[in-house]
């Protein structure tokens, strides 16, 4: 028997009470739960109402174009709201976002660091994202396309455009083909962009390739015959006979320890000049080497092919910025590298030099390096030696980096579980073996969201170099725009717009970092 | 010890050995380009314009010089400097000739091994206040806040004035001109201090000059001038005959629209010598005949240079005063050249 | 099952030094050592032939010469007579109280927008996080400048406070004790009739009416420890809790109140006189800047901190707290961060490591700190930069140093003991 109070069928579901659901829930639940939440929200409202309003009338104000100097500004805003209103002057930036952008680099050049800057992304895109051929051909086709926007921009339709394009569809025709392709790009990237960036002979950067791949190559065919150390020691020979000059260094080093010796007994001077007559070689030593710059002075000769050549003294701005940022955290990771093995050494020495190093480094002040970049440097190099600041200023920012790299490394070889390095042992793989074949691959993925943000605070440091008188986009360039006499009393726009720009570029490569540290947290749980 | 005579002994060496400081001047002439330590921000005097060019009175030294050496006054290369990298970069040799408004002093120009070859500004620490303020004489200045700029003479002059005068101040050491500017302007500082030049370009880009004065009293005695090594004296001895052909220019009516026609219908022999019409000046120096002629062609006299720049005409309206010629009761004076 | 053999010992060859895994590491740090030697012979080499080609030495006499020029800024005493030592001195102490006023600050902060940047509160939450990566990702150098700005163009200047007509334009804030000016902050300043006496130790003078407040102070809370200890326990041996809090409030206040009193405590206040306001403490922008910059600055980088520690303890502890009736809050201070803290400390170290190198980017704001004396204007008057950043670099690694030492020693008392 069926119990007839028992209902047959479901009642329709009904809505929840007004209180409970819709955007009056909502508020409750999220802005007035509780006094101590009420009390936080309309404190945050009463922020951001002081906020807005205390910045609205000067952002609405804003003159955008039309004025040359800061009358013609001050004029618009009176003429737009009043005698005594404030208003931005946007026109500045109009007027001089190039310095901002480029410094002092010539408009007619500018399509050299544009095109550097897209074919960055190339080279990054094998690190980026392994053999994920769609994620780097699509990468390619983007970046090409804003470079060739970029381009068209600031240089109009030219040559260097079709030339860009035709580039990019190779590139990216390549990436979705063969990814690996794109490895050459990674490699010789170093090479191109500085040729690219300061201009001059195309054989100076092709010869210290040339280098290069003489040291790999002869690394590559000694090694399985001779052994790794006689390897080194080869490589390290060619090394110095292709890029250093030892001889007249260690001629003067012998010259001094002669003369120390010899002023005990004689007064006689034994010149370091004559070393090579001293040998019976008949000739100066010094002339032979390095061969280098004799491979490309003579290339240059039969097949001369320049960029004009750009001083470095016209870079400023961003440009300086990421030429600064870029280099120094790319020489710095091998370094750093280096110096995490160093650390975890067993070796005594090895590992307190490194401690040493690292702990020197990271115990003083970027700006002091810079100082000793701008100061300190040319008492510690032979005399006479000299080379601009730019070069200065990033050989110290890559030791700054190297440093904090290292860090990072370390933290990412202590992350790797015992075993792993038992098992290249029991595998008889020798120490670089092992570092190569199993410790680094894993080593290093763990170690990306790191380095890139040790880049971003690198990136943000370079605004330092100011401080050595180079134009950075923060104080360098706005202090420039603030002594023309046109723009004498503007303040707060070119912060706001150098500021801008920083912010975008540091929050897309650190929320960048942060996706790669959840696509990499899951590969290992 | 054993360890200093070793590397004292090895430096000796290698100094003897020769690589032996070759002369500023065959290093710029075989660079084919002088290197111009400059200042980056100081309206009038050194500061690169919206295309990057630099311009001001300081810099039309520099090209003076470039056109006197190497006959073109465009291969100048400006290396920016601030007030506190700049004596490095000259002494490193980074830069071949410093001209950055550069007091000469004692002890920069013995303890730090400069020479100060000339006095191409002739100025003075002075302070400049609101009219509001009321006040008249820089000894009223008690109690008051005074902004300063960092890496300068002024800083240590500013400390003696109040000194002797046994009254108090507050200072505000502050990195840049315009920055330091700003903070006057808000009223952050009562008086702001630095050269009488510098004080008359800033006063000239506020918002209302009639506004503030500047005070009667110049505190300290600041001549500016090229600075260059010690050691080099044939590079010291271009850069101050080039400056005072400039001076010499003036004085004898050469500008930079006549240079080519003075020469024929002038009957001083001075000027005949001067612009290599007579005698052969330059070689003395290593130069050409007609080195002063085309430093003189670069931007114009001393007196053109002045008014181009800073100059009554210009918005920063400095009067010639000191650096008037001396025939018009300035101090501005070429020794004879012959 | 064999024994492993030993290893030949008796015919050493050359060879072993580079194929024997024993002896390689030997050979590759007498390499190591050998390069390491001559690349600091290298070094010190150029140095002294640069030394001598500029006709210069190194000598350290500079610092015992008149500095000449003024710290608008110090906490012991100076003027321009005295040497360039003390001004490195000055300068020193100006670095350590913007380090360690900054560390405090952003900590409190960085833990405040760290723990509301997770409050279920959207629009606070969302602020906090707009908040966070705002300041992130902007150079610190920017805030600086502007902060400083913000304090320059928006407050009046001091003649404002002037009174005219009995009415002035500006108001002093808390009872006309406190002036805010475009140029610092003139707050009242503890001045004693009758204090003890002062003497100095070295460059330091010491003010013995200090030491005994101190000491005042540290035994009153010292008691005041003593009596909880002592309630505690009561309550545990009773179960009953007496109420002690009038006699915590008496042991902390009256003994310090009363030595006041008889030093003869009274305030002095600023007042608008001549050019500036005279008299109590003036705080210069440029320190409250570049303070709150710091503060700002590296609060959002340790709120990020504080974050990742609270998401990183299990979500059963915040449940089990709950289960035991604690509120909210309670959970937060007496389960989550108490446990985060573990996390968050070794981090933390290294961001008061860089708050404290950060420091000297007070230059920006003409802040005179151990960089804007003897890194600056000291190296500027007398030429000597070999020595004066060699000097600089000593000092600030030492600071360093010291700070990551005294934090490692927390960080290891703190850690959970793990047996």
């Amino acid at each position: 028997m069926a119990l007839l109070y028992v209902r047959r069928d479901m009642l329709a579901p009904q809505a929840p009470p007004a209180s409970q659901s819709g955007a009056i829930h909502w508020v409750r639940d999220n802005l007035f739960k509780g006094p101590f939440n009420t009390i936080l929200t309309l404190l945050a409202a009463w922020v951001l109402f002081e906020l807005v309003s205390l910045s609205w009338p000067w952002l609405a104000n804003g003159v955008w174009s039309g004025a040359s100097s800061m009358a013609d500004c001050r004029a618009a805003v009176a003429a737009k709201a009043g005698p005594d209103a404030s208003g931005a002057c946007w026109a500045m930036i109009r007027e001089r976002w190039p310095q901002f952008i480029f410094g002092f680099y010539p408009p007619e050049l500018w399509w050299r660091p544009i095109l550097t800057f897209g074919l960055l992304f190339v080279a990054l895109a094998p690190v980026l994202y392994a053999d994920n051929k769609s994620a780097m051909s699509k990468l390619c086709g983007v970046v090409g396309v804003l470079t060739v926007i970029c381009l068209i921009g600031a240089d109009g339709f030219s040559f260097h455009t079709v030339l860009t394009i035709a580039l990019f569809a190779a590139l990216t025709a390549a990436a979705a083909i063969k990814p690996r392709l794109l490895l050459i790009v990674t490699l010789i990237f170093p090479f191109l962009a500085l040729w690219m960036m300061w201009g001059g002979s195309i054989w100076g950067p092709i010869s210290v390739m040339v280098g290069f791949a003489l040291v790999v190559w002869v690394v590559i065919t000694a090694q399985p015959k001779l052994g790794t150390i006689a390897a080194t020691i080869l490589a390290v020979l060619a090394f110095t006979a292709f890029f250093l000059d030892p001889i007249s260094s260690v001629l003067d080093l012998a010259a001094g320890v002669v003369n120390f010796v010899a002023s005990w007994f004689t007064s006689t001077n034994w010149h370091p000049t004559l070393a090579g007559s001293v040998f019976g070689l008949g000739f100066d030593l010094r002339n032979l080497l390095p061969l280098q710059p004799q491979v490309s002075e003579a290339w240059q000769a039969m097949l001369p092919y320049d960029l004009t050549y750009v001083a470095s003294d016209k870079f400023g701005g961003f440009l300086l910025a990421f030429v600064i940022g870029v280099s120094s955290i790319s020489i710095s990771l091998p370094l750093g590298i280096l110096l995490a093995l160093g650390r975890r050494s067993d070796m005594f020495l090895v590992k307190t030099l490194s401690v040493g190093f690292i702990e020197f480094v990271r115990g003083v002040p970027l700006i002091t390096m810079l100082f000793t970049a701008s100061l300190l440097l040319q008492y510690f190099l032979p005399p006479q030696t000299k080379f601009d600041l730019i070069l200065r200023v990033v050989i110290l920012v890559t030791i700054f980096s190297a440093a904090y790299n290292a860090e990072v490394v370390r933290g990412g070889l202590a992350a790797l579980p015992r075993g792993q390095y038992e098992a290249a042992d029991a595998l008889g793989l020798d120490y670089w073996q092992a570092q190569r074949l199993i410790i680094m691959p894993q080593a290093l993925k763990i170690s990306i969201p790191g380095i890139v943000s040790t880049f971003i605070g690198l990136f943000k440091d370079t605004t330092l170099v100011s401080f050595v008188g180079l134009a950075d986009p923060l104080r360098g360039i706005t202090t420039i725009v603030r002594a023309d006499i046109a723009w004498k009393g503007i303040y707060w726009e070119p912060y706001i717009f150098v500021g801008a720009i920083f912010f975008l570029v540091c929050f897309g490569m650190s929320r960048y970092s942060m996706y790669l540290e959840n696509k990499l947290k899951t590969d290992h749980r | 010890m054993k360890k200093s005579v070793f590397f004292g002994a090895l430096a000796a060496t290698t100094v003897l050995a020769g690589s032996a400081f070759a002369g500023t001047l065959d290093d710029v002439k075989a660079r084919g380009e002088l290197i111009c330590g400059a200042n980056v921000g100081l309206t009038g005097f050194g500061a690169p314009d919206a295309t990057g060019a630099y311009k001001g009175f300081d810099v039309d030294l520099c090209k003076a010089i470039a056109a006197a050496v190497l006959g073109d006054a465009a291969k100048v290369k400006y290396v920016p400097t601030t007030g506190e990298t700049r004596f490095t970069a000259l002494a490193s040799g980074e830069v071949d000739v410093l001209i950055r408004n550069s007091t000469w002093t004692y002890s920069r120009d013995t303890d730090l091994k400069f020479d100060f070859v000339a006095v191409n500004y002739y100025d003075g620490q002075g302070f400049m206040v609101k009219k509001e303020l009321g006040v008249s004489s820089a000894k009223e200045l008690d109690g008051a806040t005074v902004c300063i700029q960092t890496g300068t003479t002024t800083e240590l002059n500013l400390a003696d004035f109040f000194k002797s005068n046994n009254i108090s101040y507050t200072p505000v050491t502050v990195g840049d001109d315009s920055e330091a500017l700003r903070q006057y302007d808000a009223g952050a500082c009562d008086a702001y201090t630095t050269d009488a030049s510098g004080l008359a370009a800033s006063r000239a880009s506020l918002a209302n000059p009639a506004d503030h004065i500047i005070l009667p009293e110049i505190i300290s005695k600041e001549p500016l001038g090229p600075v260059v090594r010690h050691g080099d004296n044939n590079w010291g001895d271009i850069v101050r005959w080039t400056y005072y052909a400039l001076l010499e220019a003036e004085e004898k009516g050469i500008t930079k629209a006549n240079i080519d026609t003075v020469g024929t219908s002038t009957t001083d022999p001075e000027v005949k010598r001067l612009l290599g019409l007579e005698g052969d000046l330059g070689a003395m120096m290593g130069l050409d005949k007609e080195w002063a002629k085309r430093a003189i062609a670069a931007s114009g006299n001393y007196g053109e240079i002045f008014e181009a720049n800073i100059g009554t005409s210009t918005p920063i309206g400095l009067a010639r005063g000191l650096n008037a010629l001396w025939t018009q009761g300035g101090l501005q004076y070429a020794p004879p050249f012959r | 099952m064999t024994l492993a053999t030993e290893p030949p010992k008796a015919n050493f060859r050359l060879g072993m030094l580079i194929y024997d895994t024993r002896y390689r590491s030997y050979t590759i740090q007498v390499i190591v050592l050998i390069l390491f030697a001559l690349g600091v012979a290298w070094l010190a080499n150029n140095t002294i032939e640069n030394l001598a080609a500029k006709d210069k030495d190194i000598n350290f006499g500079f610092l015992w010469n008149r500095a000449g020029y003024d710290i608008d800024q110090h906490l012991i005493p100076y003027t321009n007579d005295d040497s360039h030592f003390r001004a490195l001195l000055v300068g020193l102490c100006n670095t350590l109280v913007v380090a360690f006023v900054g560390c405090v600050l952003s900590t409190v902060l960085g833990v405040i927008i760290g723990v509301l940047r997770l409050s279920k509160n959207w629009l606070v939450a969302r602020l906090m996080t707009v908040y966070i990566e705002i300041f992130r990702n902007v150079p610190l150098l920017l805030w600086i400048i502007l902060v400083y700005v913000v304090f320059s163009e928006t407050r009046p200047e001091p003649k404002a406070f002037k009174i005219v007509d009995g009415t002035s334009q500006a108001q002093m804030n808390f009872f006309d004790t406190v002036a805010v000016t475009n140029r610092g902050m003139n707050v009242p300043y503890p001045m004693l009739t009758n204090p003890l006496p002062t003497f100095n130790i070295g460059f330091m003078p010491i003010s013995l009416s200090l030491l005994a407040v101190i000491a005042v102070v540290a035994g009153s809370i010292y008691a005041n420890i003593l009596l909880r200890r002592r309630t505690k326990a009561t309550q545990e041996a009773t179960g009953i809790r007496p109420t002690i809090w009038w006699k915590s409030v008496l042991i902390l206040i009256v003994p310090v109140t009363a030595l006041l009193f008889a030093m003869g405590l009274h305030w002095d206040y600023p007042v608008f006189k001549g050019f500036n306001f005279k008299g109590g403490l003036n705080i210069a922008h440029s320190f409250t800047a570049l303070t709150i910059a710091l503060t700002l600055y590296y609060a959002s980088v340790i709120a990020e901190t504080v974050r990742a520690g609270i998401q990183a303890i299990a979500k059963g502890q915040s449940e089990a707290s709950a289960a035991l009736g604690l509120r909210p809050g309670r959970t937060m201070s007496l389960v989550i961060l108490p446990q985060a803290l573990r996390v968050i400390i070794p981090p933390l170290i290294s961001q008061y490591l860089s708050l404290t190198k950060d420091t000297s980017l007070g230059i920006a704001v003409s802040y005179l700190d151990l960089r804007g004396t003897l890194g600056g204007i000291t190296l500027n008057q007398t030429g000597r930069e070999l020595e004066c950043m060699t000097l600089m670099m000593l000092i600030y690694l030492i600071v360093s140093l010291i700070i990551s030492a005294v934090m490692n020693a927390y960080n290891a008392s703190v850690k959970l003991k793990e047996r």
